[in-house]
């Protein structure tokens, strides 16, 4: 993951697929996953609002889809 | 021969602003970078866009190149597209290659697959970080050794094996489109699925040798469309290296960011060190520094005034007044300088057909591109010296006829 002055880019080495974070919020939710009990609690830890958070669901939708997120495994 | 990006187009959006205006005006490091090693070639293909054959004496050292790469990774370079020349040709090159993968950064590279043994195709099926792009011009080995020469097919084909032999699954089959080759897209296509590759179709651009034989082998108008129809019909699963957002002026978009990235996103460093906005442009007008000079490459690309101005939003020039501008942004930069059309105008392959009519105002002679590493075509002959003809004739000439 690589910051850039409107978000962020990412990169995975696996698949050799780019993805973009469009900006600086949807950055702060992916950085902040690990820490967060689910991606709801990290998108309110970050300020999204309730109205909101059906863009950002979609969001990480697709980066799960690109496989650049992924479910946690417990250990 | 190499090129630029094969880019996802997905991206999160929660945000407004559409992707192509964020990246309009450049990024703190490029996404991908042609870095051609050598302008060394085993082969002479008539369109070669960096005028190929014969080393630079100033190539880059192995250690030069070592400093190049760690600036990549502070830079954060995600990947690099090798090329030349045939990069494979270069002594250090696996080394290079290990270097960067184990510096995290990426590597492609270009072939024409003349070192792509069995041995050299298990060890590259054995790493996740290093891509391989066999270059093929042809589906049929007429059509493509007309253009790159007497047994590059063949070449190519046992490197395709080799690799599939090995196990390498998805490797690329890089081709440039041509009159000759466009009735060929499905079997290039059915070649890619036979050795379990990925078809990449990229665009004849006028630069490098690739001037000399434009006229003859770009695209027809009507040939464009049946490309443009069978890149939408195959989507995704066919990279473009986001070549032809020329065509995207037909209609909807094609997959990939609809933008020329020069100097924005990608850029290209050549054999010498000399960095460029793109490898299409390798001429002293896009020639933004080296990497020897006093900051390096990670200076240029920050602070080159060229690509300040590749940065600069431009204005669409003639095209403003176009419907399709903002599907096309004007088409390639390269295209239009090396047919002498002004870059703020349509591409010469402009599908409203604004080109052909630009093409036909353009007056003198298009620009030559200012660096040439071709084989040299006249003929050597190499005398063979005989005996003295007599005991006593110690003239080194003796018994040359001039």
């Amino acid at each position: 993951m690589r910051p850039e002055p409107f978000g962020a880019l990412l990169y995975h080495f696996g698949t050799r697929r780019l993805s973009f974070l469009k900006n600086q919020r949807v950055l702060a939710v992916v950085r902040s996953l690990a820490d967060h009990p689910s991606a709801r609690a990290a998108c309110a830890a970050a300020g999204v609002s309730e109205a909101e958070l059906p863009v950002y669901a979609r969001a990480l939708a697709t980066l799960a889809d690109s496989k650049m997120i992924s479910e946690r495994t417990v250990a | 021969m190499t090129l630029t990006h094969d880019m996802a187009p997905a991206g999160p959006s929660a945000a407004p602003g559409k992707l192509t205006d964020l990246f309009q005006l450049g990024l703190d490091a490029p996404i991908c970078l042609t870095w051609e090693l050598t302008y060394a070639c085993n082969l002479s293909c008539v369109h070669c866009l960096s005028s190929s054959g014969r080393r630079d004496p100033r190539e880059l050292s192995t250690a030069e190149c070592m400093a190049v790469i760690d600036t990549l990774e502070r830079m954060q370079v995600f990947y690099v597209n090798i090329g030349g020349g045939e990069p494979t040709v270069r002594p250090d090159f696996w080394e290079l290659v290990d270097y960067a993968t184990a510096h995290h950064v990426g590597v492609k590279f270009s072939t024409n697959g003349v070192k792509l043994d069995p041995a050299a195709a298990a060890r590259l099926a054995a790493s996740d970080y290093v891509d391989v792009q066999i270059s093929l011009d042809g589906a049929t080995a007429d059509v493509n050794d007309a253009v790159r020469g007497p047994g590059s097919y063949a070449t190519a084909m046992r490197a395709m094996q080799n690799l599939a032999d090995a196990g390498f699954r998805g490797f690329k089959l890089s081709v440039v489109m041509t009159r000759q080759n466009i009735p060929q897209l499905d079997q290039f296509k059915a070649i890619a699925d036979r050795f379990g590759a990925q078809l990449r179709l990229t665009r004849l651009r006028p630069s490098g040798r690739g001037a000399d034989v434009w006229h003859d082998l770009h695209p027809l108008p009507e040939q464009q469309r049946i490309l443009y129809d069978w890149l939408v019909a195959h989507g995704e699963q066919v990279l473009t290296g986001d070549s032809f957002f020329h065509l995207s002026a037909y209609g909807s978009a094609l997959p990939g960011l609809n933008l020329c990235g020069a100097g924005r996103v990608v850029c290209l460093i050549d054999p010498v060190g000399d960095v460029y906005a793109c490898p299409f442009a390798i001429h002293s007008e896009f020639l933004a520094g080296n990497v020897r000079d006093t900051g390096g490459f990670e200076t240029v690309w920050k602070s080159s005034p060229l690509f300040a101005s590749l940065r600069a939003p431009d204005t669409g020039g003639a095209c403003r007044s176009c419907g399709f501008y903002d599907s096309c942004r004007g088409g390639c930069m390269a295209a239009k300088f090396f047919t002498g059309l002004p870059l703020d105008g349509p591409d010469p392959e402009c599908v409203q057909g604004y080109g052909s009519a630009a093409l036909a105002a353009v007056s003198g002679a298009a620009p030559k591109p200012s660096v040439d590493h071709s084989h040299r075509k006249v003929p050597v002959s190499i005398g063979r010296r005989r005996p003295p003809s007599k005991d006593c004739d110690e003239n080194p000439l003796s018994g040359f006829t001039a």
